[in-house]
């Protein structure tokens, strides 16, 4: 057994990535798919490319496993410059959308055949495949064709097809988008799972940000081509580095202003929309008089018919209208600007002896620190 | 009731020339026209003459032959075109491999005759009218019937397939010949039935590029009527009926039951 791989291995400024992408662009004639990559993906982890369908992040994986040449920049894994390299000799296996199933062989001959391209003696190859498809638990269904099978059971022996070469990268392009909602959470775990159980490090597309959230050790934000952000899942939510990333990911309320005050702790500043001056005390280095946002996440905020404490940001409104969850609510409270702004609260008790309700005069309260000042 | 005197009509439309021809095949008379009691004798007659026979083996030869040869190129011609996304002139092929389709067959018989003569003088290969011109002439215009059928189907096959069988390790020509075409392979056989039947039926074409010693059957039943209409040639021309009947019958099962096993 080898000695399990360091939690954050991002962090560590001598370890050495498994992948490289080196100012990595492509090129579709005059549209640019990718444009100017930096990327490192260390060995072990569970990377995620998160992004809208057209931001790149299926051709930045397609190049990774070799479907596409970059038009610029370098890609490396483990250190060997794979720019060269066909599809057929990287040590990566790609896990499609579709699945890819070979539709006229069974669940053995679909898993057998990236062996069968080693030249590995038969008996070699049958034990393989039996104790791949015991792990992904499909032992019963080896002699099946894809077609007798369900999405859950053919998601489950493509991954096996993957999993069976010993790659030194996996790669799952939407991995669970064709699966239905309750499968789909159940899978997401399991794929966790599995990847912590084998050490294989797995680089997935998503446009999912739950998903990616759930199942990433890191995420790579991408947006026209350029990877916005790279964080940990905590990081890329709490403290998004550009109005693009914290409107992406989760709901944001954020507020257009100009900063009054810059002191080492904290900022002040004001804004068209909010009737008193903000302080915030996190976020990108600023100076007095730079424009900037100010970015409040809706659970972040309290809601309550009285004033809030002194010191924390707070801001007056009428509740414009309620979505019930259940577990939570999310007030969408109109302030005397014309703004709207979300607020979400959890539902601690079975029944409020005074709910909020429509047209309410409430009051919204938020500590400095969290808050956040975006400039980019 | 609407419904089954229309459909009558226009089958009887397509049908009925076919059917008489075939009832005039078993038809005891020496006249084409007279019905003069059932019977078989004009098969037999048929099997003892030796130039139908001759004629019969080798149109069944040349569309053998050159259903397999356009089958081969044709193949080769629809995987260049839907698999090689982006190549100088991929355009400009796309249409000209259709283009034949719709070439009047005179013309193309005449261009092919031209071209043969012209290689004789050249480099004495094809020496005179053979089988060999009737094979290639055939292939030519056949090539484009195949391109069209494989290119389609090729074009409806999840490109991913092939992509996973190249992840797995698989080099290209082993990715097409253990993924491409086992799932292709209905479209081949179905172009391979069609270049068959279009073979087998050829005058024109045949008019142009077969000689004295080598005779297609089409081109034997035509000089015959010519010669005025006796019943040996329905009787021929029912086998032929049967026979280009069978192969689209299995060519539409073949379709057919891929299809259904190919829902994914």
């Amino acid at each position: 057994m080898a000695s399990p791989a360091p939690r954050f291995p991002w962090t560590d400024p001598n370890a050495a990535p498994l992948i490289r992408f080196e100012g990595v662009s492509k090129r579709f004639g005059d549209f640019v798919a990718v444009e100017r990559v930096d990327l490192a993906i260390h060995r072990g982890e569970f990377f995620s490319l998160l992004g809208a369908s057209g931001c790149g992040k299926t051709t930045l994986l397609r190049m990774l496993a070799g479907f596409e040449t970059p038009s610029d920049g370098k890609i490396f894994i483990d250190g060997i410059d794979m720019t060269a390299i066909p599809p057929y000799e990287r040590p990566v296996n790609m896990m499609f959308q579709s699945y890819a199933l070979f539709p006229h062989m069974t669940v053995a001959g679909n898993i057998a055949f990236g062996l069968k391209q080693n030249s590995l003696p038969k008996p070699v190859i049958a034990d393989k495949v039996k104790a791949v498809l015991d792990m992904v638990q499909m032992g019963k269904f080896a002699d099946r064709k894809p077609h007798q099978l369900s999405g859950g059971q053919r998601q489950r022996v493509a991954l096996a097809r993957c999993l069976v070469k010993e790659p030194k990268v996996l790669l799952l392009d939407e991995p669970l988008a064709a699966l239905d909602k309750k499968l789909r959470e159940q899978t997401q775990l399991e794929l966790v799972n599995i990847q912590d159980r084998i050490g294989i490090t797995f680089v997935m597309v998503t446009h999912d940000q739950g998903e990616a959230m759930t199942m990433s050790s890191r995420i790579g934000v991408m947006n026209a081509g350029v990877i916005q952000q790279v964080g940990t899942p905590v990081e890329i939510y709490e403290y998004p580095g550009s109005r693009f990333v914290a409107d992406f990911i989760g709901a944001a309320n954020m507020f257009e202003g100009t900063v009054t005050v810059d002191l080492p702790d904290h900022v002040t500043t004001t804004c068209p929309e909010l009737e008193h001056d903000l302080t915030i005390a996190h976020g990108d280095p600023v100076t007095v008089g730079t424009p900037v946002t100010v970015m409040v996440r809706p659970e972040k905020m309290a809601i309550s018919r009285d004033k809030p404490a002194e010191g924390l940001n707070w801001a007056k409104g009428s509740i414009a209208d309620i979505a019930y969850l259940g577990d939570v609510s999310t007030y969408h409270v109109l302030l005397a600007s014309g703004r709207k702004v979300q607020v979400l609260q959890t539902n601690l008790r079975h029944t409020n002896e005074q709910p909020l309700t429509w047209e309410d005069e409430v009051h919204l309260g938020w500590h400095p620190a969290n808050a956040l000042v975006l400039t980019r | 009731m609407m419904l089954y005197s229309l459909l009558a009509l226009a089958y009887a439309f397509l049908y009925l020339p076919i059917v008489v021809m075939i009832v005039f095949s078993f038809n005891a008379s020496n006249l084409v026209t007279v019905w003069g009691g059932f019977s078989t004798k004009w098969y037999g007659e048929l099997l003892h003459d030796q130039k139908v026979l001759d004629a019969a083996w080798l149109s069944l030869k040349v569309a053998m032959t050159s259903a397999t040869l356009s089958t081969v190129l044709g193949t080769l011609a629809a995987v260049a075109l839907v698999r090689f996304h982006r190549f100088t002139g991929r355009t400009l092929f796309t249409g000209m491999v259709t283009a034949p389709l719709v070439m009047p067959e005179v013309i193309t018989g005449l261009a092919l005759l031209l071209l043969f003569v012209a290689m004789e003088h050249a480099f004495g290969w094809p020496a005179g009218r053979s089988m060999t011109t009737i094979v290639i002439a055939h292939t030519t215009f056949s090539l484009s019937f195949v391109t069209v059928v494989v290119r389609s189907r090729l074009a409806q096959m999840d490109a991913s397939l092939e992509e996973a069988a190249m992840d797995l390790g698989a080099r290209p020509l082993r990715v097409f010949m253990t993924i491409t075409l086992p799932l292709i392979m209905p479209a081949l056989l179905a172009g391979w039935l069609l270049a068959f039947t279009l073979s087998i039926d050829d005058v024109v074409i045949s008019a142009f590029v077969s000689g004295p010693g080598a005779t297609p059957l089409p081109i034997v039943i035509f000089s015959k009527v010519r010669l005025g209409v006796n019943p040996e040639i329905n009787a021929l021309a029912t086998i032929v009926v049967a026979l280009v009947g069978i192969a689209m019958a299995i060519a539409g099962r073949v379709a057919l039951g891929r299809e259904q096993s190919r829902r994914v």
